[in-house]
């Protein structure tokens, strides 16, 4: 491997030991550890510039204010969205995806339909049904293949003139599909249906263009993206989101208010009630800087690498069940080892440094369609390497001799 | 969920190789390796009785995040009688340990026993841990959920018995 791809040495948490053995951290699709670039950021920002965001007429608001706003316009560049107006901060993906799930509410009515897929995280889910309970709408589930991937003719089936809207992952996180969420897209504008992906797994491995998707929401973390928790964005085409109402109200989002009535904010401030998380947004802002300056290509060519020398590794062994066979896959792994439980094995890994993530990984409608109770889940990011790799099979193997 | 304890008042039959906890002290107490400590846990997983299938039921589940988790409790005499199943090993294991604490034992000294300690003591706290999810949290606030319920009831026939003398 050459040296240069290799990005451990960037985060810090990387070099801990678990259990006294050295850390394998493959429960990437949870979260991703931050580089010290990140760290640091957050940390400059408290000692250096903290204040409240668009208010106060004093240094620290303008300073914290333009860090802000930089971290927004790098958001819109790494998605390459037209416009930083059509970047909206929020909690995180699922707070995104509620954002565009309330302020839909009033544009659905009774025989109007939402159309998901059933590889949809309960996040791409849940929302939908709200929304449905509030408008009248119905919930459509576009179905799963044995080998894990959407269903296209079901799709295609139950797109129709009532779908008013679909939502999709661009890469599911249980299994790890790689979504053709182009041509969706382009089948769901076809019927006049607005389309939000779920980017939460995509943005660290996939170079996302929402322009060129032509998707009318893009939903993602920045901590899945080697940013801080508690932040991620929501891109919305603008004149889409001009024609929103507020999800929620509160300071930020007003233009003026009396008692009886308020104006609203422009775009994005309409969407972002309250004191936003600024820090996090400054975070936010670095974890990009950081990911554009990679060499990507290379990172993620290495990255696909690993992804597929775990796959046949865990193949070999007898007594492994992959979980899942897509054609095109992205970073994650979901397997099942006969004779235990899937929670059996990610304790025995545990002890042995190996962090994985086991249970139904809040997709349990996509666990029922392939009949598992949950599964055994490997994610990878950029930083993991090949002795990652050898750690996880070794543990694996040594796991097996328990049960 | 509102669980009905059967009241036996025939004595409990016996409980096949239910696990000492000095025993199981002593063994841990042995355990340089992880290896060695989770055999044994999985061992004694190995030979926790299993429970009918019948009891199996939604009803009886303890809801966790992920291992499923099942529990029964009878009174005999006096004392509570645990049938507790899992579907993963390790948890099945640490329901013996937990049962080495509270099986047959009156609800009194069921709450007063600290599970929490024993857990500590055996290096295990972890799995009591609420971001764990398998279950075994849960398991141990239903159990205590029901001596109490259990010790109410007592205290409430010991009530009526004391008014009906008076």
């Amino acid at each position: 491997m050459a040296n240069h791809l290799d990005i451990s040495g960037d985060f810090p948490l990387l070099a801990r030991t678990v259990n006294d053995a050295p850390l394998t951290y493959l429960d990437n699709a949870a979260t991703t550890q931050k580089p010290h670039a990140v760290i640091d950021a957050i940390r400059h920002y408290y000692e250096h510039y903290n204040a409240n965001v668009h208010r106060a007429a004093h240094r620290l608001a303008d300073e914290a204010t333009a860090a802000m706003e930089a971290a927004r316009t790098k958001v819109k560049d790494l998605l390459g969205a037209a416009d930083s107006r059509e970047i909206i901060f929020t909690r995180g993906t699922t707070e995104s995806i509620n954002l565009v799930a309330a302020s839909l509410t009033e544009r659905l009515k009774p025989g109007d339909e939402v159309l998901i897929t059933e590889m949809e995280h309960h996040s791409n889910i849940v929302p939908w049904q709200m929304l449905c309970q509030r408008s009248g709408a119905r919930l459509v589930a576009a179905r799963v293949t044995v080998h894990g991937e959407i269903d296209l003719d079901d799709f295609h089936a139950k797109l129709s003139q009532r779908t008013k809207l679909v939502a999709l992952a661009h890469v599911s996180n249980a299994l790890g599909t790689l979504n053709p969420v182009e041509a969706l897209i382009q089948a769901a504008h076809d019927r006049g249906a607005l389309a939000l992906i779920d980017g939460a797994q995509a943005v660290q491995h996939l170079d996302v263009d929402v322009r060129r998707l032509d998707c009318d929401f893009y939903a993602f973390s920045a901590h899945k993206t080697f940013g801080p928790t508690g932040i991620g964005a929501l891109y919305g085409k603008a004149a889409l989101l001009e024609e929103m109402p507020p999800y929620q109200g509160g300071g930020e989002m007003i233009e003026h208010v009396t008692i009886d009535t308020t104006t609203y904010n422009q775009l994005p401030y309409k969407f972002e009630a309250g004191t936003p998380n600024i820090a996090g947004a400054v975070g936010f802002g670095t974890a990009m800087d950081y990911l554009r300056q990679l060499p990507r290509p290379e990172l993620r060519r290495r990255e696909q690498a690993l992804l597929h020398l775990a796959l046949s590794r865990l193949k070999q062994i007898p007594g492994v069940r992959i979980i899942g066979d897509p054609q095109e896959r992205s970073s994650i792994i979901s397997f099942l080892i006969d004779g235990g439980h899937a929670h059996d094995f990610g304790t025995l890994l545990d002890q042995q440094g190996v962090a994985v993530r086991t249970g139904h990984h809040c997709a349990m409608p996509l666990m029922e369609r392939l009949g598992v109770s949950g599964t055994i889940r490997a994610s990878f990011a950029l930083y993991n390497s090949e002795a990652d790799v050898g750690r996880l099979i070794a543990g694996v193997e040594k796991a097996m001799e328990f049960v | 969920m509102t669980t009905r304890i059967a009241l036996l008042d025939a004595p409990a039959p016996p409980q096949p190789s239910a696990m000492d906890l000095d025993a199981i002290r002593e063994a841990f107490a042995f355990f340089d390796a992880w290896e060695d400590k989770y055999r044994f846990i999985i061992d004694l997983g190995k030979e926790l009785p299993d429970m009918d299938e019948a009891q199996k039921a939604p009803a009886n589940l303890v809801r966790g995040c992920q291992s499923q988790v099942w529990l029964v409790v009878e009174m005999h005499n006096g004392a509570m009688r645990f049938a507790i199943d899992s579907d993963a090993h390790i948890v099945r294991g640490l329901i013996a340990i937990i049962l080495a604490a509270f099986q047959d034992r009156p609800a009194a000294a069921i709450r007063a026993f600290n599970i929490e300690g024993l857990f500590a003591e055996l290096d295990l706290l972890k799995h009591l841990s609420p971001v764990r999810g398998n279950g075994l949290r849960a398991m141990v606030g239903r159990i205590h959920q029901e001596a109490q319920r259990s010790a109410a009831a007592e205290l409430a026939e010991l009530r009526a018995q004391a008014g009906k003398g008076g």
